[in-house]
């Protein structure tokens, strides 16, 4: 266990690396000028060289990067070009904002995907599949910026019963935790729609495959309860249902920033889309990097869950 | 199995008489008792048309505003407004005649890099899985290096550092989808490269070329081709998703994703024909997953 444990941790450094490698290449190869979001308009191509030289953009890519490299080993990603507040700060104040969207939108979709996979795999073919799965494919279609604009429409505008933006009340009197919360419904519903589809269906099948085998029988036929049955069936369809929950936390992270583009979160996606827009190629790199580790790292985890439901999976 | 009940003589239960039926027949059987599939291929269908012939169709130009008899901007004309049957834009511009041509490019950035992704990764997969050895390890240890990264944020960072416009949401999209269609192509072309008939065919003196060509090819395009199929949906999403942020198709263009960007600020004033522009990229992309879903099953095709 240990072992494993190590040799998957141990990978977990040349992965980050290639991340990194992808991420810089695509920045700084691509044409277009970092300087320009921060570049006074009247500057001259002199200001222009000096600025050039003082952040570093004169040297050759290689030195760049192994400098950037060595900084970002300590947990220091550099400052915004824009701002000039260092990114590491920024990008863990925003994560903080989007890990609430995520984990909460993770664990919605997972209870109801699994109560919903379940229900479906035991009544192949009846119309509580098809509900089911209708539901799944539903989730798996709907765009979630626009589930999120759909939300706001009905709750907030039509309804005026949920705010349409941001994460708390401006100027507003509300206990702080009812605050936020209120405002988490319309995003953390948009985002879960894919996930909820996606767990749904990977449930059935799941469910589906077990039932079919022949220990199912052996335990109806010996005359267990059906709930225990159902037990039994659901901890073994676990583990690829589990391995999907943690690649939907990619999509979770990844989707959240364009349901917090809707909403006006504070988060991980609002930060990103500011850096796309302003060239801040330091903030850019930083959260990609920082969201891509904590991706990968909650892939881990999975694996090592799924190794302690079902020790075989190890030695494959 | 559905073939076990033949209810009323037809094609079918001529064709089960007549053994061994093919492989392409039983999956044409399934797919016309399919009413699910048949639906959304239609709509799919309707759809892909209206995009096509947007040009002859639509009843005002894309880009035109329209102007009220006072001469002020008609914007945001209600559904229904005579003339304007899905009403105008935030801009005084045809809803019908944008949603019909946005069509076009929404369509255009969601299936087209599926299509360029499938080449390359059936290329790289084929490669890898045939020859095996360093070169697998060399091209799937990158595959897995892009697997670190979540698919859109992926997408989202690639368009960012290109810059906007449809070239780059396409770019952007084609690199997202490579990996994960790599892995299924190598995965069936290793498993099909330990069969039988490709050792005979190595020992009767068959070159690696001939051998991929009608050996290979042929086994490792189905699985391929529905798993691409499945990524469609995703990718329509994921493109107008990228115009909606400002990364796709650039404006004036008519785009689902850029129309919805634009809409989003009109709600408090009407709230239904922002809706509109969604609503198509939803039933699009639930019209492919339906069809895609129903390909699988005919075929049988586990992924």
């Amino acid at each position: 266990m240990w072992n494993y444990a190590a040799r998957r941790l141990f990978w977990l450094i040349p992965t980050l690396f290639g991340v990194s490698i992808i991420m810089f290449s695509l920045l700084h190869v691509v044409p277009g000028d970092p300087l320009a979001g921060i570049l006074p308009l009247q500057a001259g191509p002199e200001e222009r060289e000096k600025l050039r030289h003082e952040l570093g953009f004169d040297r050759p890519l290689i030195i760049q990067y192994g400098s950037w490299l060595k900084n970002a080993v300590t947990g220091d990603l550099g400052r915004s070009i824009a701002t000039d507040r260092p990114v590491t700060g920024e990008v863990v104040d925003a994560l903080g904002n989007t890990f609430i969207l995520a984990i909460t939108a993770g664990v919605l979709s997972m209870v109801l995907g699994t109560i919903l996979g379940t229900i479906a795999g035991f009544q192949q073919g009846r119309w509580a599949d098809k509900v089911a799965s209708a539901i799944a494919i539903t989730g798996l279609s709907l765009p979630n910026y626009w589930v999120a604009i759909m939300l706001i429409i009905l709750f907030s505008v039509v309804w005026g019963v949920l705010p349409a933006e941001g994460m708390t009340t401006i100027g507003g009197t509300g206990s702080g935790a009812l605050d936020v919360m209120k405002h988490m419904v319309i995003p953390v519903v948009a985002l879960m729609m894919i996930s909820l589809g996606i767990i749904t269906r990977m449930v059935r099948a799941s469910v589906l495959e077990v039932l079919n085998q022949e220990y199912v029988t052996a335990l109806r036929a010996k005359g267990l309860m059906p709930f225990r049955v159902i037990f039994h069936v659901v901890k073994n369809a676990a583990p690829p249902v589990v391995t999907v929950v943690g690649l939907d936390i990619g999509y979770l992270l990844g989707g959240s920033i364009l349901v917090e583009a809707v909403v006006n979160w504070p988060g991980a996606g609002g930060l990103l889309n500011v850096a796309i827009q302003q060239r801040d190629n330091a903030v850019i790199q930083g959260t990609v990097l920082v969201l891509s580790a904590m991706f990968v790292l909650i892939n881990l985890i999975v694996d090592f869950l799924n190794t302690m439901i079902d020790p075989r999976i190890r030695r494959s | 199995m559905a073939l076990t009940h033949r209810a009323e003589p037809d094609v079918a239960a001529e064709a089960l008489a007549a053994a061994p039926i093919s492989h392409w027949r039983l999956a044409w059987w399934r797919l016309s008792r399919d009413k699910v599939t048949i639906g959304s291929a239609v709509v799919l269908a309707l759809v892909i048309l209206a995009a096509v012939l947007a040009p002859v169709i639509s009843p005002h130009p894309p880009n035109d505003a329209h102007f009220n008899d006072n001469q002020t901007v008609k914007r945001l004309a209600p559904i229904g407004t005579s003339g304007h049957l899905l009403g105008t834009d935030e801009q005084g511009r045809d809803m019908l005649s944008r949603l019909l041509h946005g069509g076009r490019m929404s369509m255009l950035a969601g299936v087209l890099p599926v299509i360029v992704a499938t080449a390359i990764a059936s290329f790289l997969g084929i490669t890898a899985g045939f020859v095996g050895g360093r070169l697998n390890m060399f091209i799937m240890r990158i595959v897995d290096m892009f697997y670190a990264f979540p698919f859109i944020l992926l997408a989202i960072a690639i368009s960012g550092a290109l810059g906007p416009g449809l070239n780059n949401t396409l770019i952007a999209l084609s690199i997202v989808f490579i990996p994960p269609i790599t892995r299924v192509a190598e995965s069936v072309t290793t498993q099909v490269r330990a069969m039988d008939f490709v050792e005979s065919a190595q020992a009767s003196g068959a070159g690696a070329f001939a051998i991929i060509k009608s050996h290979i090819l042929a086994n490792v395009a189905g699985p391929v081709v529905i798993y691409a199929t499945t990524l469609v949906g995703i990718s329509i999403i994921a493109a107008a998703g990228l115009s909606f942020l400002g990364l796709g198709v650039e404006v004036p263009n008519s785009e689902w994703g850029v129309m919805l960007n634009a809409l989003r600020r009109s709600i408090y004033e009407d709230a239904w024909i922002p809706a509109l522009p969604g609503l198509m990229i939803f039933i699009t992309s639930m019209s492919f997953n339906l069809l895609s879903d129903g390909l699988r099953d005919a075929l049988d095709v586990k992924l």
